[in-house]
């Protein structure tokens, strides 16, 4: 069975209390059709979800790795980009 | 007076009787087919349709046992889901000739699947209107499974129909040395016609066109042709069976027969 025309997808289910897609895993698929038809069967066997996205692999970009120093690192120590310094009423209970 | 004092008798007996062996063939068709397509476990052409078929596969059971229980308190002699799929010989199965067929290659389960499930999907919507509220109640909750698998089972004959000159082929032959025991399925006998009359059974006659269409809808688009036959093997519903079904229950009933009442 010739695997190459079978590409690889990325799962993302959405439970039936979340509010986003998570990623739970790849399949192969020849097609997104199929790809949304295997990840019901192979991922939402358990009531896992309620919502699936497929996408494929090869759509999606990643961060480098290696970059994550330059990328994530500068965020760590600026304090003053977190809503933290106000003062919040006592009436107002959440936020 | 005495005359017709045992004429209701009777047509009361029979009455039972009747209900019974009508759910028995509800209830024999999916666990054939669960058995058969459980075979696949392990074995599937690619690990996705493994886990999709053997999800099947327990979606039948799970519809077997539902009817099984209610079978074994409708016949409330003390007999048990397992006595019914465990204890009973070929003679007293009710399965259709099709569904004991074998697996053969991925392309003929698919195309027994299909022709199965498209009948079985205007069977339920039938039955989930039955006057008998098990049978009607156990209809309603196993018609989403059923869509699912017809959904399933028509998109794979269309892929591999209209796929490659080898799949293609495959499923050819396959449609082919199938065909012939796809009648059975909406050709009602006596049986059915009585719990037709009655308001528990489905009415085969409606059904029939309905199945008819779909098939030659999906054969289409699969590029498939239609064998030109016309006639069909029965048989399977009263319980005369191919050769398949011994070596099907032999494997499915070695343990209990072999161990008698042993549970795990």
């Amino acid at each position: 069975m010739s695997k190459k025309n079978w590409h690889l997808w990325e799962v993302f289910i959405r439970s039936k209390q979340g509010l986003s897609h998570k990623h739970v895993g790849s399949l192969h698929a020849p097609n997104a059709d199929m790809a949304i038809e295997n990840a019901r069967d192979v991922y939402t066997r358990r009531k896992e979800g309620v919502s699936i996205w497929v996408v494929e692999s090869a759509n999606i970009t990643a961060s480098n790795p290696d970059a994550s120093d330059e990328l994530f690192e500068p965020a760590t120590d600026k304090v003053y980009r977190h809503p933290t310094f106000y003062d919040l009423p006592d009436e107002v209970k959440h936020i | 007076m005495r005359c017709s004092y045992f004429a209701v008798q009777n047509i009361i007996h029979l009455n039972k009787n009747s209900h019974l062996d009508y759910i028995l063939r509800l209830a024999d068709n999916p666990m054939i087919l669960g058995q058969n397509l459980s075979k696949w476990c392990g074995h599937g052409p690619i690990l996705e349709q493994d886990i999709a078929i053997t999800n099947i596969s327990l979606d039948f059971i799970g519809q077997a046992r539902n009817l099984y229980q209610y079978a074994a308190e409708l016949e409330g002699k003390g007999r048990t889901e397992d006595d019914f799929a465990f204890l009973r010989d070929p003679l007293n199965y009710k399965n259709a000739l099709l569904v004991e067929q074998p697996n053969g290659n991925w392309g003929q389960t698919i195309m027994r699947q299909f022709l199965y499930d498209s009948f079985n999907f205007y069977l339920y919507n039938e039955l989930k209107n039955s006057t008998d509220k098990q049978i009607s109640a156990i209809a309603e909750k196993s018609l989403k499974e059923i869509k699912y698998h017809l959904r399933y089972s028509s998109e794979w004959v269309v892929r591999l129909g209209d796929g490659t000159e080898e799949s293609h082929q495959k499923m050819q032959t396959a449609l082919d040395d199938l065909w012939m025991y796809s009648g059975e399925l909406c050709t009602p006998d006596a049986l059915d016609v009585q719990m037709y009359e009655a308001g528990i059974g489905a009415d085969l006659d409606k059904i029939r066109p309905l199945w008819q269409e779909k098939i030659n809808t999906t054969l289409t688009r699969a590029t498939l042709q239609k064998p030109d036959s016309s006639w069909m093997q029965s048989g399977g519903k009263q319980g005369k069976h191919s050769e398949h079904l011994g070596f099907i229950l032999a494997e499915m009933q070695f343990m209990q027969r072999t161990y008698p009442n042993m549970e795990w």
